[in-house]
């Protein structure tokens, strides 16, 4: 159906990007056949590391003449295989694409490359004095693939995700016409919004070559709160009354002692507190101490009327450090406690984390396996890890498809959705094909058709 | 076991300003917070009276407002501490500051183990510990990574000597220098900041000392002057080593051990 890549595709590839950045065959690094958790596996025909618009553009109308499928790829730290080039093809880098072109500091905006990392980003912003709101746990992934999967992060809370953030998209269709969906303005009521449907299409749709995004004016003030509970139940069910003070914080994370000690292990660091079961982690920032220290009293004497053992204040620089930077690692950690873990990324609504979560408890004891958790307990969004330790390879599958299927199932009782963040990639379409139903799935299917008639983006992931 | 740890309130963020014409920090408006060094020594302690029983104390010399970081000590679960404040003790050096908290904890009771913090990130000596050692006329050691025991009436320590690890004892009295990194400081607790006492940090001032020589205090009692402080230069060059991962893991390797980070 597709094209394999020919030795004259090659050759004509070394004269778009240059031959450096042509790998094939023995050259390409294995790493390249997979992503963040490495479940879903296929080597590229070619690497190509693309350095402007132009060149993904002329690469991309290449692929369209020859009919030659096309997977776009950032730091590949994605989770559900959505940039792992099951069709072989031509995996299309865009770390190469690391400019921050802009600051508009008039229009508090920033012109990015996709190859941008997070962290440069927020790093970037706050030098400025600006904060970029999204913060997902993954530092090291690039903006183009936050976009791609609309990642979330910790400060959704307060702050919403990458989505409320993207002002204009330029992209390249697969025909390899460059186009800006979106404009640096702060309302748009002008047609169908073609760049919110990029946002989140997990380079399904078209390539992000460039994105003007929304900063806002750095907080000067933010504290965290931990908070330990006796038990994970009194940890979650303090959730909705948290959100129910009217207190806004700008996170609410839980957290269990075991990931913890997974962390610390990890990580070669201790806790600042280990002595108890289970943990919120909450952040409250402003321009003033006494708002935020009023925010945080509020809800320290909340959670200290609901049963928390105490609640203790996270202040300084080296003092988040030695908070954060555990949480940060959790993914790693919990992946390094293991044999090998697949994820479940499930967003409920707000008021149902605590029955969500005990039901993950609930399958663990079922099933005699390992299924930590973590994440944001403020949106509703987990992160929940079932782990394979020492179990055979069919018991392994039989497992993980079991659990899986129980924990889909309860996510759409629970009026929640198959993923909150991380996406539906390769990895999770049986299950966003069996929430959603005939009528949805054939929807997206005719947008992916009308962008891409010939199907050589991303073939294979989210819809089809 | 009476424990008693030194701490300093310091500007909070490594972005402060020197006045170019004084060579002096521009404190004013900036958020101070506990010496983060100190913190080491704060963990070590307590811990050590977890384990062996005892009591911790916290020590300051600064201005009145310096109090906030006593209290912030006591929110850690230290037991009170005392303010060492007093125009005649402004513009001390690290001979001056020393000899002071000497006098100041001579007022303050008998402690069995003095812990200071490796430095300040302020003013980054790493000399205090020692001399205060010197006027209290007790052993002292410094860049001590643990403190392994305590034992037929003696600490068993582990130190750094830079090129190899040893272990020793020392007997109590005794004043030891903490590295950094050595533990994770606790956090502190919001319930005990709740019903903190007014009574838990003490002020100490000149009139209450034994030696009353104004000579030996502030900027009289300094035996060297600051000629000038200027931030240091900030590098950012970048670097991209390009190759296969074992081209790329022998570069990063030479790389490191040039700059004798290996």
């Amino acid at each position: 159906m597709y094209n394999n890549v020919t030795a004259a595709d090659i050759a004509a590839l070394q004269v778009i990007v240059g031959e450096a950045d042509v790998l094939h065959g023995q050259a390409i690094n294995p790493d390249y056949a997979h992503d963040e958790l490495g479940g879903i596996s296929r080597m590229p025909e070619v690497l190509v590391r693309v350095h402007s618009t132009q060149e993904v553009s002329a690469v991309m109308k290449l692929a369209y003449e020859r009919n030659i499928p096309v997977t776009v790829r950032g730091s590949g730290t994605g989770l559900v295989g959505a940039a792992v080039a099951i069709h072989g093809g031509i995996l299309l880098e865009t770390t190469k694409m690391n400019r921050i072109l802009a600051l508009d500091e008039n229009n508090l905006t920033v012109t990015v490359q996709p190859g941008v990392l997070l962290m440069e980003l927020a790093a970037f912003a706050e030098e400025h004095d600006f904060l970029y709101p999204p913060d997902p746990g993954e530092k090291s992934a690039t903006i183009g693939g936050n976009i791609s999967t609309n990642a979330g992060g910790m400060r959704a809370v307060k702050y919403g995700v990458t989505r409320d953030y993207v002002r204009s998209l330029t992209v390249v269709l697969p025909n390899g016409e460059i186009q800006t969906f979106g404009a640096a303005v702060a309302k748009n009521s002008s047609g169908y919004s073609l760049k919110d449907l990029i946002i989140g299409s997990e380079g399904t749709l078209c390539v992000i070559c460039e994105a003007v995004l929304k900063l806002v004016p750095l907080p000067k003030i933010s504290v965290s709160l931990l908070v330990p509970f006796p038990d994970m139940k009194s940890a979650i069910e303090a959730v909705p009354e948290i959100i129910r003070s009217k207190v806004t914080p700008t996170a609410i994370e839980y957290m269990s002692r075991d990931t913890i000690l997974f962390s610390e292990n990890y990580l070669g660091k201790k806790f600042p507190d280990t002595k108890n079961d289970a943990y919120i982690l909450l952040t409250f920032d402003g321009n003033t101490d006494a708002q935020v220290d009023q925010d945080m009293s509020t809800v320290a004497e909340l959670c200290l009327k609901i049963g928390a053992l105490d609640a203790y204040i996270v202040d300084t620089d080296e003092r988040k450090k030695s908070v954060w930077s555990a949480r940060g690692a959790f993914l790693e950690a919990i992946k390094a406690s293991t044999t090998e873990m697949d994820e479940c990324d499930v967003v409920v609504p707000g008021n149902q984390v605590d029955t969500f979560i005990k039901y993950t408890h609930e399958l663990a004891d079922e099933f005699h396996v390992r299924i930590p958790s973590f994440g944001h307990a403020g949106d509703g969004n987990l992160h929940v890890y079932i782990c394979r330790d020492t179990l055979s390879d069919p018991d392994w599958e039989q497992v993980k498809s079991d659990c899986f299927d129980r924990m889909y199932q309860k996510a759409v009782e629970l009026g929640g959705l198959v993923s909150g963040e991380h996406g539906i990639g390769y990895a999770k379409k049986a299950y966003l094909r069996r929430q959603y139903g005939e009528t949805p799935i054939a929807l997206m299917q005719g947008i992916k058709r009308v962008f891409d008639e010939k199907n050589i983006l991303n073939p294979g992931k989210v819809c089809f | 076991m009476n424990i008693l740890v030194c701490v300093k309130q310091v500007p909070g963020s490594n972005n402060v300003e020197v006045d170019p014409v004084t060579g002096v920090l521009k404190r004013s408006g900036i958020p101070s917070k506990i010496n983060p060094y100190d913190l080491y020594g704060i963990e070590a302690a307590l811990s050590l009276a977890e384990r062996f029983g005892g009591t911790v104390d916290t020590i300051t010399m600064g201005p009145p407002q310096a109090k906030a970081v006593i209290q912030e000590t006591v929110c850690m679960g230290v037991r009170g501490g005392t303010v060492l404040t007093d125009r005649k003790f402004a513009g001390a050096d690290v001979l001056a500051t020393a000899y002071t908290l000497s006098q100041g904890i001579q007022k303050c009771g008998a402690y069995d183990l003095i812990i200071c913090g490796k430095q300040t990130t302020d003013g980054d000596t790493a000399q205090v510990g020692a001399e205060v050692a010197e006027y209290l006329n007790i052993p002292n050691v410094s860049n001590v990574l643990s403190i392994d025991d305590y034992r037929d009436g003696k600490f068993l320590l582990t130190v750094s000597l830079d090129d190899r690890i040893i272990t020793m004892s020392i007997a109590p009295p005794c004043l030891i220098s903490v590295d950094a990194d050595i533990n994770t400081p606790r956090l502190p607790s919001y319930k005990i900041r709740k019903s903190l006492q007014d009574s838990s940090v003490g002020f100490l001032t000149f009139a209450d000392f034994d030696d009353q020589d104004l000579d030996h205090y502030g900027l009289s009692g300094s035996a060297t002057q600051v000629e000038r402080i200027f931030p240091p230069e900030k590098v950012s060059a970048k670097k991209t080593i390009e190759g296969d991962s074992d081209v790329q893991a022998q570069a990063l390797y030479t790389l490191l051990r040039d700059k004798k980070m290996l």
